[in-house]
């Protein structure tokens, strides 16, 4: 059975982009299939709260 | 949203300014924006009439730190949080300063692009409208990077992760998470990748071919990639690792992951592995892991000095980039179909050329660069013949730089180390840093030679050369006018398929009296022979 990473490297990329939208620009300008997340720090970036949250979910 | 425009302009007069500074900032509430999309706003700024310092930025403690270094220190700037956005700015008058501030939203607004359609808030919500992504890239803040790498891991996703600032604990938890799971974690501080032929990152359009190659160096696969594309093969797939994942903290575990996986590919033939020198117990796993390989194996760990046995036919060290490119196509191809180094009678005609027009006290070599493994690299090449050189990165046994500002003697700088993009662009995007530094090496009259890097590729510089050249013709003229000759030798990273254009690159450098070499190695190499005869 082939691992997860071994099906990445026989299929090609699908993609979803965390952060700089500049990257998720230029896979779609290679014709990848790119979903962009618009992220923002969780929590209103308090670590503490977001750290919280993470074990909760 | 909520908007509270909290502006204000005052006159600073510091005793270590010329005349007096007009310093003003706006702060957006709950309004978060990408670094790399910051530090553009900040250089259009910058370039706005009367305006002398910008900062766009997010109110992290880091950045707030950062902002009160900068001589922006109040309250309001420092209850901002994480989410809100602060824009400061320093002008040679209020006029210049307010222009800005009436009018700053419309500085942070983007241009529309075909991904508007494909935005989702979460990386759930992502997935429900991409349920077949197999591959995420995170480029958050350091601090935020490592729980979404987790979470997507739990996902199923493999994980690109170009964030650097992640703990070195938690790189290894999730390393051991994903290797687990047949899933790999590229980073952090992860540049560049090519997988199946798409470019992930900083990286180079080149063909597709039957070498894999592995690396824990982002210029490092660049460099190799596009050797490879110039020798006449192809790359199947190139896959980064990191820069820790060969310490004996990390024990190599993406590499065996991306070793394994790229045995197990049918597309390719040879495998390439590049690196610093791994840890000494990871060293050892690793060559035992590869001389179990059914595929060839090159390697090349730059600067190390005892180079791991090849135990087996299959498996063989080089010492530079090129001579793993070369030997990496040959293996695939025989030999290779281009050749890429230029001879050694070629280099010595050169050097007699460029030292013809020197002074006597010209001596130096001053390397100023964007790419860290160019600067890694060169420092190996120099080491070879003797030459001590300073620099800010120093190989194993290398004097470091006490200031990176200011060179001594031999000098090889990497731009973009930490200690010069804190909240500043990196040099391979954006070429301020390095026009500054070039500028300053041109007043030394020791100097007899700049050594540069140009990386073209997606996400970098539209025109690296074109960025510098200004600033190269300027040096030339500094030295001329001081009756010496300023030799300044280039490689370009790139190829004929990159959206920057190569061989107009390497026209351009070579009208403006640039020596251009084929590789960033060879270009260390013709430094050194000049060096070496004037030491002579």
């Amino acid at each position: 059975m082939k691992t997860e990473l071994e099906e990445l490297l026989q299929n090609g990329p699908v993609v979803i982009n965390l952060g700089v939208r500049e990257f998720a620009e230029s896979l779609q300008g290679q014709g990848v299939e790119v979903v962009h997340v618009d992220w923002a720090p969780p929590a209103g970036g308090d670590t503490e709260m977001a750290e919280l949250l993470d074990k909760l979910l | 949203m909520e908007f509270v425009d909290v502006k204000e302009l005052r006159f600073l007069n510091r005793v270590e300014w010329i005349g007096s500074m007009a310093t003003g900032y706006a702060i957006r509430r709950n309004l978060y924006l990408d670094s790399v999309f910051l530090m553009q706003v900040a250089k259009r700024l910058s370039e706005e009439p009367g305006i002398e310092q910008v900062a766009a930025l997010m109110g992290t403690e880091k950045n707030k730190r950062l902002l009160v270094g900068m001589g922006f220190e109040n309250t309001e700037i420092l209850s901002a949080g994480p989410n809100d956005l602060i824009i400061a700015l320093k002008g040679k008058s209020p006029s210049s300063v307010n222009a800005i501030l009436d009018n700053v939203d419309a500085w942070l607004l983007r241009k529309p692009s075909g991904l508007d359609k494909s935005v989702s808030r979460t990386l759930d919500q992502a997935l429900v409208r991409q349920p077949h992504a197999n591959l995420i890239v995170i480029s958050v803040p350091g601090d935020y990077a490592a729980s979404e790498a987790r979470r997507a891991l739990e996902r199923g996703l493999n994980v690109f992760m170009f964030s650097s600032n992640v703990p070195v604990e938690d790189e290894l938890s999730l390393k051991r998470y994903a290797r687990e799971r047949g899933l790999i974690v590229m980073g952090p501080d992860c540049g560049t990748a090519i997988i199946a032929g798409v470019g992930v990152g900083f990286s180079n359009i080149v063909r597709r071919g039957p070498i894999g190659v592995i690396g824990a160096m982002g210029t490092g696969l660049q460099e190799f990639t596009t050797l490879v594309h110039q020798s006449g093969s192809g790359i199947s797939h190139a896959i980064g690792t990191g820069s820790r994942d060969l310490l004996d903290a990390i024990g190599g575990i993406s590499t065996l992951s991306a070793l394994e996986a790229l045995e197990a590919d049918p597309q390719t033939e040879v495998i390439a592995l590049l690196s610093k020198p791994p840890g000494a117990k990871t060293l050892v796993l690793l060559v035992e892991r590869i001389n179990l390989c059914i595929k060839p194996v090159v390697t090349c760990f730059l600067g190390i000095r005892k180079y791991p046995s090849e135990m087996d036919i299959r498996f063989r060290t080089t010492h530079t980039l090129d001579e793993a490119a070369a030997l990496a196509t040959q293996m695939a191809v025989g030999k290779p179909a281009v050749r890429t180094a230029i001879g050694d009678q070629e280099l010595k005609t050169l050097v007699a050329r460029e030292r013809a027009r020197m002074t006597p006290e010209q001596k130096y070599i001053r390397g100023i660069f964007a790419g860290g493994t160019f600067c890694y690299q060169a420092q190996q090449v120099m080491r070879d013949a003797g030459l001590v050189v300073h620099s800010n990165a120093p190989l194993d046994g290398m004097p470091g730089l006490a200031d990176p500002l200011r060179s001594v003697e031999h000098t090889l700088v990497d731009i973009g180390a930490d200690e010069f993009t804190q909240a500043r662009p990196h040099p391979m995007i954006d070429a301020t840093l390095r026009r500054e530094r070039i500028l300053a090496e041109a007043q030394d009259p020791q100097v007899a030679v700049l050594l540069l890097d140009f990386v073209l590729g997606y996400n970098a510089s539209p025109d690296p050369v074109g960025d510098l050249l200004g600033t190269i013709a300027e040096a030339k003229l500094t030295a001329s006018q001081r009756g010496g000759f300023l030799s300044v030798a280039a490689s370009v990273c790139g190829t004929e398929r990159d959206p920057q254009h190569f061989q107009e690159q390497i026209r351009a450098l070579e009208e403006a009296g640039v020596v251009v070499l084929p590789s960033s190695a060879q270009a260390a190499l013709f430094s050194r022979m000049l060096a070496l005869s004037l030491q002579a």
